[in-house]
C-alpha cells in the first residue's frame, strides 16, 4: 500500500487523526478517546492488518506524555507510527493495547515504570525494573541528586 | 599355579597367625578389624582423590584442555589441595533444615559405599567378606544409598534439593531392577552368587566371552544402569547443574559435601569393579582356552594389576559418555528403563537360560 | 458406606500442590541475573513469570545526556554479543537523520564485521545450549572457534567484546592490513569445524529426543508476541531485516533467509546452525571485494541531529534491534529508546513453556538465546 493510500485508509477509520508521511514512516496522531478502537480497527482491517507491534515508546512532551507505537504489517509489509498524547502529566492514562498485541503488555509495563504512564485495562500493571517507590526517571523533571550529577 | 606368587592369602594368613600366637581371639579380631577398616579408609581416600584427578584429566582431554597443571607436577596435588580446602570450609546448615536428618544423610551415603567395597575381591586373597550370597549383598546394600539422597533432599528444606532427591529416588529405584536382572543373567551362567566363585569360574575364559551374546547385552545394560545408579552424566538428573543448581546436595558445604562427592566416585568405582568382577573376570588374567604360552605370559602380570586395569578401563568408558552426551529428561530416563532396558533384560535372562541349558556357551 | 466415604475424602486430600521456585537471579542456566518465578506441579511447568531489572543500568536515561557519537559505548554494553550490530543501528540512524552517505568501503566493512559478530554470537549460543542440555564439552568447542573471531576483532578494532567500531559517518579505524587474510583463514578453518558441531550435538539421539517436538511456537504467536530473529524464523515468521529491509551491503550479497514452519526447540536450534553457514557465505562474497576508499566521512566536531524522530532497525544475532531517537536539535538526544530483541522474546517464554518440564524450560531459554543486559538495558 502506498503512503497516500495508507493515509486515506487511516483518515477513513479515524477522521480526527492527524496523518502525514514522514521521511521514514507514515505517522499519525490519534485522539485519546478513540485510541483503542482505532488500534483495534487497523489491526483487524484486512487491507491494513498491522499485526506486528515492533516497538512501544513513551516520550515526555513537556505538557503531556506521549506514547509512540511502531507497527508493521507482516502481510502487506507497510509500516505505521501511531502517536497518542495523554490528557495531562499528573494522571496520565492511556488505554492498553495488550489485548490486541500481547507483546505490548511488557512494553507498556516498561513505560509505566520509567515514565509513570498508567494503562487502563492492562492485565498486570507492575513496575518492571525499579522499586515501587522510585520516581519516574525518564520524565524530564526527574531529580536524583545521588545517582545523576548534573553539569 | 603360576599366579600363586601374587596370592595375598599367605600374606593375610601370616598376619592372622602371628597375632593369634600372641593374643586372645577377641583381641585378634579387634586388631584385624581396625587394620581392615583403616586400610579401606586409606584406600577410599587415596583412590577417591585419584579418581577426581583422573576425571578432570579425562574431561580435559575431551575438551581440548590440559586440566589441572599448576599444583604439583601435572597438577597431581590439585585434588589434595581441593580436599584440604573442603575440610577447612565452614559447615553451613540451613535455618529450617531438619538438623538430625540433614547431618545423617551424608553418612548414610558414604557408609553404604564402604559396605559394598568390602565384598569386592581386589586380588587373590585380598577380600574382606566372601559371602555365598555376595551378589545379593551388593544389590541389597547399594540400594540403601538412595535413602541418604532422599534424606538429604528432604531435610535441606530447599525445593531444588527436593526435586533432585525425588528424581534420584525414582531413577535409582527403577535402575536397581536392571542392575539386579543383568547380574542375575550372569549368575545363571556362573551358577553361584558367591563372588569368589564367580571369579574362579572365569579362570579359563571371562564371562563376557563365555556367555557371548547374552553376556554382552547384559554387560551393556549393566554399565548403563550402573551409570544411572551412580547419578552420573548423562543420567545426572539428581544434580542437573543447569536445571537444579546442584540438586540434592545444594545446601551442603565443606566436608559434608565432600562426603557426597567422594561417595559418587566410590560408587563409580563400585560399578566398574562389579562389571569387572562379573563380566571381565575380576583379577583373573586374560586366558584363551588352549593357547598355553599366551596364558602363561598373562599369568605373569599380577592379579591386582589386572583388576585395576579393567576397573580403570570401565571407568574410562563411563567418563567418556559423561563428557560427550547431553543429559536425559526425567520422563525419558524412566522410559528408557521401563520400556527398553527391562524388557531387553527379561528376554536376555531367558536367552541366557537357554544358552546355559543347551550348553551353547564356550 | 461411611468407610468408603472416608476413604474417598482421604484420597481427595492426597493431591499434589503447585509450588513456586525461583530460577535465578543466581542460577547457572539463566546466563545472567534473570529471575524466573516458575510455578510447578512436580516437574511440570504451569507458569513462568520473568522478573527483570537486576542489571538495569538506565541506559536510555544516560543516553539523554550524551552526544550521538557516545551512544555507541552504551549500546555495546547492552547486547554485548551483538555489539557491532547495535552500534551499526545507532550509526545508521544518525547518518540517516543527517542525510550522510557513507563510502561503499564502510558498508562492506560493516557488513563483514556484523556477520563475524553474528558467527561469534551463534558460536557462544551453541556452546551454552549444549551446556544447558548437560553436554559440557560443547562449551569448549564453541569458545575455541570464537576465540579466532575475537582475535580478528582485536586486531582491527582494538577490543574483543565492547568494540564501538561503527561510529556515525563510518567506522572507527580502517581495517588492519592482515584483516582479509585472517578472515579468509578463519572461514577456511571454521568450515571444517562446523560439521564437527553437528556431529557432537545435532545428531545425538538424546539431544534430538529432548528437543524434537518440544515447546512449539506458532507463527501467529511469534508475531503477536513480537518474537524476532532466528527464534521467530523457526516458526515461519519471515522477519530477517537483512533480507526484507536491507541496509549496509546486504543488498549486494546473495543469501537465504532460513525459514521453517515447525517452531519447536529443535528447529530453533537448526535455524541458527543454518544461519552460521549463511553468514560464512556472506563473508565469502564480500571479503575479496572490499572497495578502496575512506573508512569514514568527515563529520562535524559536534554532531547535531535536526529536530524530529528517527527510527532504525537492524538484524542482530537475536532478532530485530531498533533505535528510536527523538531529537530537539541539540547535541544530545531528547529521548532514546532501544527496542531490544531479547526484551520481546523473553516474555513469550511463558506462553510456550506451559505444560513442559523444567528440563525443557532450560532448553527453551537456550534456544531463545537471552542476553540479560540486552533485556534490562
Amino acid at each position: 500500500m502506498t503512503n497516500e493510500a495508507l493515509i486515506a485508509a487511516i483518515t477513513g477509520i479515524e477522521a480526527e487523526a492527524n496523518t502525514l508521511a514522514g521521511p521514514q514512516f507514515v505517522e499519525t496522531t490519534v485522539p485519546l478517546a478513540g485510541f483503542h478502537a482505532f488500534m483495534k480497527k487497523i489491526k483487524e482491517d484486512p487491507a491494513l492488518s498491522f499485526d506486528y507491534l515492533i516497538c512501544v515508546t513513551g516520550v515526555d512532551r513537556a505538557e503531556t506524555l506521549q506514547m509512540v507505537y511502531h507497527l508493521e504489517s507482516t502481510t502487506h509489509k507497510h509500516l505505521l507510527v501511531v502517536k497518542v498524547h495523554t490528557a495531562d502529566r499528573t494522571t496520565p492514562v492511556v488505554p492498553s493495547v495488550a489485548d490486541l498485541w500481547p507483546t505490548s503488555e511488557f512494553h507498556e509495563r516498561e513505560a509505566y515504570d520509567l515514565l509513570g504512564i498508567s494503562f487502563s485495562n492492562h492485565p498486570d500493571l507492575r513496575r518492571m525494573f525499579l522499586d515501587d517507590n522510585w520516581g519516574y526517571p525518564l520524565r524530564k523533571d526527574y531529580k536524583d541528586d545521588i545517582h545523576i550529577v548534573s553539569r | 599355579m603360576a599366579f600363586n606368587i601374587y596370592d595375598f592369602t599367605t600374606f593375610t594368613k601370616s598376619i592372622h597367625d602371628g597375632l593369634s600366637s600372641q593374643l586372645s581371639p577377641t583381641a585378634v579380631l579387634a586388631i584385624e578389624w581396625t587394620i581392615v577398616g583403616l586400610a579401606y579408609l586409606l584406600f577410599v581416600a587415596l583412590f577417591g582423590l585419584f579418581l577426581v584427578y583422573a576425571e578432570r584429566k579425562v574431561c580435559a582431554a575431551f575438551q581440548q584442555r590440559l586440566g589441572p597443571m599448576r599444583v604439583g607436577p601435572w597438577g597431581l596435588l590439585q585434588t589434595i589441595a581441593d580436599f584440604i580446602k573442603l575440610l577447612m570450609k565452614e559447615l553451613i546448615t540451613p535455618k529450617n533444615a531438619d538438623k538430625f536428618l540433614y547431618n545423617l544423610a551424608p553418612f548414610i551415603v558414604i557408609i553404604v559405599s564402604f559396605l559394598v567395597i568390602s565384598v569386592i575381591p581386589f586380588a587373590p586373597g585380598l577380600v574382606t567378606f566372601d559371602f555365598d550370597i555376595g551378589i545379593f549383598f551388593v544389590t541389597a546394600v547399594s540400594s540403601v544409598g538412595v535413602i541418604g539422597i532422599l534424606l538429604a533432599g528432604w531435610s535441606s528444606n530447599n525445593k531444588y534439593s527436593l526435586i533432585g532427591a525425588m528424581r534420584s529416588g525414582a531413577q535409582i529405584v527403577s535402575y536397581e531392577l536392571s542392575v539386579g536382572l543383568s547380574l542375575i543373567t550372569m549368575i545363571i551362567l556362573a551358577g553361584t552368587m558367591q563372588i569368589s566363585g564367580i571369579v574362579e569360574g572365569q579362570r579359563d575364559l571371562w564371562f563376557i566371552f563365555k556367555g557371548h551374546v547374552p553376556a554382552v547385552i547384559a554387560f551393556f545394560v549393566f554399565v548403563i544402569a550402573g551409570t544411572a545408579e551412580t547419578n552420573r552424566g548423562p543420567f545426572d538428573l539428581a544434580e542437573a547443574e543447569s536445571e537444579l543448581t546442584a540438586g540434592f546436595h545444594t545446601e551442603y558445604s565443606g566436608i559434608k559435601f565432600a562426603f557426597f562427592f567422594l561417595a559418587e566416585y566410590i560408587n563409580l568405582f563400585i560399578v566398574a569393579a562389579m562389571a569387572t568382577t562379573v563380566f571381565l573376570g575380576g583379577w583373573m588374567p586374560l586366558h584363551f582356552g588352549d593357547f598355553e604360552g599366551f596364558n602363561q605370559i598373562m599369568d605373569l602380570i599380577p592379579g591386582l594389576f589386572w583388576f585395576f586395569f579393567k576397573v580403570l578401563a570401565v571407568m574410562f568408558l563411563m567418563m567418556w559418555f559423561k563428557w560427550t552426551f547431553p543429559r536425559l529428561r526425567v520422563d525419558q530416563i524412566l522410559n528408557l528403563e521401563w520400556k527398553y532396558l527391562l524388557p531387553i533384560n527379561l528376554f536376555n535372562i531367558l536367552l541366557m537360560a537357554a544358552v546355559v541349558l543347551f550348553g551353547l556357551h564356550f | 458406606m461411611d468407610e468408603l466415604k472416608e476413604v474417598m475424602i482421604t484420597n481427595d486430600e492426597i493431591r499434589t500442590d503447585e509450588y513456586l521456585i525461583n530460577m535465578g537471579p543466581q542460577h547457572p542456566s539463566t546466563h545472567g541475573v534473570l529471575r524466573l518465578l516458575v510455578q510447578l506441579e512436580g516437574e511440570i511447568v504451569h507458569n513462568v513469570q520473568p522478573h527483570i531489572g537486576y542489571i538495569h543500568s538506565g541506559i536510555e536515561k544516560m543516553a539523554e545526556s550524551l552526544s550521538y557519537p557516545q551512544l555507541g559505548h552504551l549500546t555495546d554494553r547492552m547486547d554485548y554479543l551483538s555489539a557491532i550490530q547495535n552500534t551499526e543501528a545507532v550509526a545508521l540512524c544518525v547518518e540517516n537523520a543527517l542525510q550522510v552517505e557513507v563510502p561503499e568501503r564502510v558498508k562492506y566493512i560493516r557488513t563483514i564485521m556484523a556477520e563475524l559478530s553474528r558467527l561469534a554470537s551463534h558460536q557462544l549460543w551453541w556452546c551454552v545450549m549444549g551446556m544447558d542440555m548437560g553436554a559440557l564439552t560443547t562449551f569448549f568447542y564453541g569458545l575455541r572457534d570464537r576465540e579466532d573471531i575475537l582475535d580478528i576483532f582485536e586486531e582491527t578494532c582494538g577490543a574483543r567484546l565492547t568494540l564501538n567500531y561503527n561510529i556515525p559517518g563510518g567506522v572507527m579505524f580502517d581495517i588492519h592490513p592482515n584483516f582479509q587474510r585472517d578472515v579468509k583463514a578463519f572461514i577456511q578453518k571454521f568450515k571444517t569445524k562446523l560439521p564437527e558441531y553437528e556431529r557432537l550435538l545435532s545428531g545425538n539421539v538424546i539431544f534430538t529426543e529432548r528437543t524434537k517436538g518440544v515447546a512449539y511456537l506458532t507463527k501467529e504467536d511469534a508475531i503477536a508476541w513480537g518474537v524476532t530473529g532466528p527464534t521467530a524464523r523457526a516458526s515461519g515468521f519471515a522477519c530477517d531485516l537483512r533480507k526484507h529491509r536491507p541496509y549496509s551491503a546486504y543488498d549486494k550479497v546473495q543469501f537465504k533467509e532460513i525459514l521453517s514452519d515447525v517452531g519447536d526447540t529443535y528447529t530453533r536450534y537448526q535455524v541458527r546452525m543454518a544461519e552460521m553457514w549463511e553468514s560464512i557465505s556472506i563473508i565469502e562474497q564480500l571479503i575479496d571485494n572490499i572497495p578502496e576508499g575512506d573508512h569514514a566521512v568527515k563529520m562535524k566536531g559536534v554532531v547535531k541531529l535536526p529536530e524530529g524522530e528517527f527510527y532504525q532497525r537492524v538484524e542482530t544475532a537475536r532478532g530485530e534491534f531498533g533505535v528510536f531517537i527523538v531529537s530537539d536539535g541539540k547535541k544530545n538526544p531528547y529521548r532514546v529508546k532501544f527496542r531490544s530483541p531479547g526484551f520481546s522474546n523473553l516474555f513469550a517464554i511463558n506462553h510456550i513453556a506451559k505444560g513442559w518440564k523444567i528440563a525443557d524450560l532450560v532448553a527453551i531459554m537456550s534456544t531463545f538465546d537471552l542476553v540479560i543486559p540486552d533485556i534490562d538495558r
